[in-house]
């Protein structure tokens, strides 16, 4: 059944935090490589020698600039955006077949693709663009928390984590269980005062983020003076013979 | 949204198939034998094609079978399933008309409740999208099921009905225009709101991240359509409300007419079903400074 569960025993998801992101785009190759190697059909590439290459990924980083309302110079935020697996999925009640789903035991939204026709609307339920319908395979891919590596015993523990997180250079991604209030990521997001994205869309998503912390402000006091005022030696000489011109 | 022209068919064809059903099954008109089953034949083939239409856009269509199965969370399910269950209570009734001139009234009713039934959760697909403010609102089903019965009654043939239900749809129409225009905006989300920046700033997009194009741009940011708005709104109300208004009411009542009239409403609610994807604004555009 496509109904959500009404509560689930763990809430596994990410924290990405704003601040340390450097918009590298390692965790949208790796989370591409991983998934198209792995779990389910590939994620796909169109047209990818020609003029308008494009695929599927199901983690993208986009980029933008904030203009703090108190004045302060503009900064740049590097923003990845995957899914977030709501706790209130509107993806997971919109579908027909039943292939949508939200796992009780963890909380993580998948797709089973033996049951997925393609319709495509849970593509539209989902307000952050999370899932892409693949060209190629005509069924519908997402994040799934890289569900065949944390559970995957085969790979060493420092493995066990989603690619994504795994891959950051930066350390901008953590991975862990909101459910516990003494994990990594709970005590990150009471700490730094994690977000929710569109929160009135009332998905109630389980990844957080931390938004930039404040930045320095130049103030005149703090400017460095002008160090040669009185120049000495060749440099006298030379400025002397400038102003006799 | 992007309107595709699969979807646009299916729920313009089945819309209307399903009010004419709505109607026959009331025993309006009340006609039997050949009559009937034109009428009839005209009623399955709108329906039933606007279903078949609607399984074009699918991706992986030999799963389309399942899509029955999620009929307590899923209003495309439900919608399936109505649609199904109409089409064979319907039958019956049907045949009772065509071959005995029998008038099943039960079942007619039935039918054409159920009829009306579909409609109504086709229009519900679209009115629970939180993610799609310009649907997400209770217009959304009455302006379904005012296209369908305005169109049910035109199809049957019922002048007066469809006189006063032709009026009522072009009510229904502006209304929805009007207050859709502030839906996005009411509905608070924001580039400030989507990226959580909103606390430091204004937000604009720096870079996308991806130059080319992707499944999200072309399926929720279409705005191509937009462009034409208030010309497509002119056409889809002067063809599909006045023009047949006049036919019926004003000038002397001629079968040719009858069927210009149903032709042009055809037209209207084309271009309209055209403005209700193309207009509808998806959230994630926001991601992508549109």
């Amino acid at each position: 059944m496509t109904s959500l569960p009404r509560s689930t025993e763990k809430k596994l998801g990410l924290v990405i935090d704003l601040d340390t992101c450097v918009g590298c785009h390692a965790c949208v190759v790796n989370c591409k490589e991983w998934n198209t190697s792995n779990y389910g059909a590939p994620l796909s590439d169109m047209d990818a020698y020609g003029a308008a290459p494009e695929g599927s990924f199901l983690n993208r980083v986009h980029a933008y600039e904030v203009t703090p309302d108190t004045g302060g110079c503009a900064q740049t935020v590097h923003f990845p955006k995957s899914c977030l697996h709501c706790e209130d999925a509107p993806c997971v009640t919109v579908c027909p077949t039943g292939a949508s789903y939200k796992r009780v035991e963890d909380g993580i939204v998948l797709v089973n693709e033996q049951d997925c026709m393609g319709c495509g609307l849970c593509a539209w339920a989902c307000p952050y663009g999370a899932r892409e319908l693949d060209a190629l395979a005509g069924i519908m891919k997402k994040c799934t928390l890289c569900v065949d590596r944390i559970y995957n015993d085969n790979l060493p523990k420092e493995d066990q984590i989603p690619a994504c997180v795994r891959t950051c250079p930066a350390g901008a991604r953590h991975f862990g269980d909101f459910a516990d209030p003494d994990s990594t990521v709970s005590r990150l997001v009471a700490e730094r005062e994690g977000i929710d994205l569109m929160p009135e869309m009332s998905t109630r998503p389980v990844n957080k983020y931390l938004p930039p912390r404040e930045k320095d402000r130049l103030s005149a006091s703090g400017a460095l003076s002008a160090q040669s005022e009185d120049p000495k030696g060749f440099l006298a000489w030379l400025d002397k013979a400038l102003e006799a011109l | 949204m992007h309107p595709a022209p699969s979807v646009i068919l299916f729920t313009t064809l089945s819309g209307l198939g399903f009010g004419l059903l709505a109607f026959l099954g009331l025993g309006l008109p009340d006609v039997t034998g050949g009559i009937a089953f034109v009428f009839f034949a005209i009623a399955y083939a709108l329906a039933v094609g606007g279903l078949l239409a609607s399984t074009f856009h699918l991706g992986n269509k030999v799963n389309a079978i399942k899509a029955f199965r999620q009929w307590r969370s899923s209003w495309l399910s439900r919608e399936g399933l109505l649609a199904v269950l109409t089409l064979l209570v319907m039958a019956p009734y049907a045949m009772g008309r065509v071959f005995w001139s029998e008038n099943w009234a039960l079942l007619g009713w039935l039918g054409a409740l159920l009829a009306l039934a579909t409609v109504f959760t086709t229009s519900m697909i679209y009115a629970q999208l939180k993610a799609v403010p310009r649907w997400n609102t209770r217009w959304t089903p009455v302006l379904f099921l005012a296209h369908a019965l305005a169109g049910g009654a035109l199809l049957s043939g019922q002048i007066t009905a469809s006189a006063v239900l032709l009026a009522v749809l072009g009510a229904v129409q502006v209304i929805v225009w009007q207050q859709g225009d502030g839906r996005f905006a009411a509905s608070g989300a924001t580039l400030e709101s989507a990226t959580g920046l909103g606390r430091i700033g204004s937000v604009r997009q720096l870079e996308p991240p991806h130059s080319g194009q992707n499944y999200l741009l072309r399926e929720m940011a279409f705005a191509v359509g937009r462009k034409h708005s208030a010309k497509l709104r002119a056409i889809s109300l002067g063809a599909g409300v006045l023009l047949p208004l006049v036919c019926l009411l004003v000038l002397p009542f001629s079968h040719v007419l009858a069927l210009i009239a149903v032709l042009s409403h055809l037209l209207g609610v084309l271009a309209g079903r055209w403005l209700f994807f193309a207009e509808a604004k998806h959230v994630v555009a926001l991601y992508y400074g549109r």
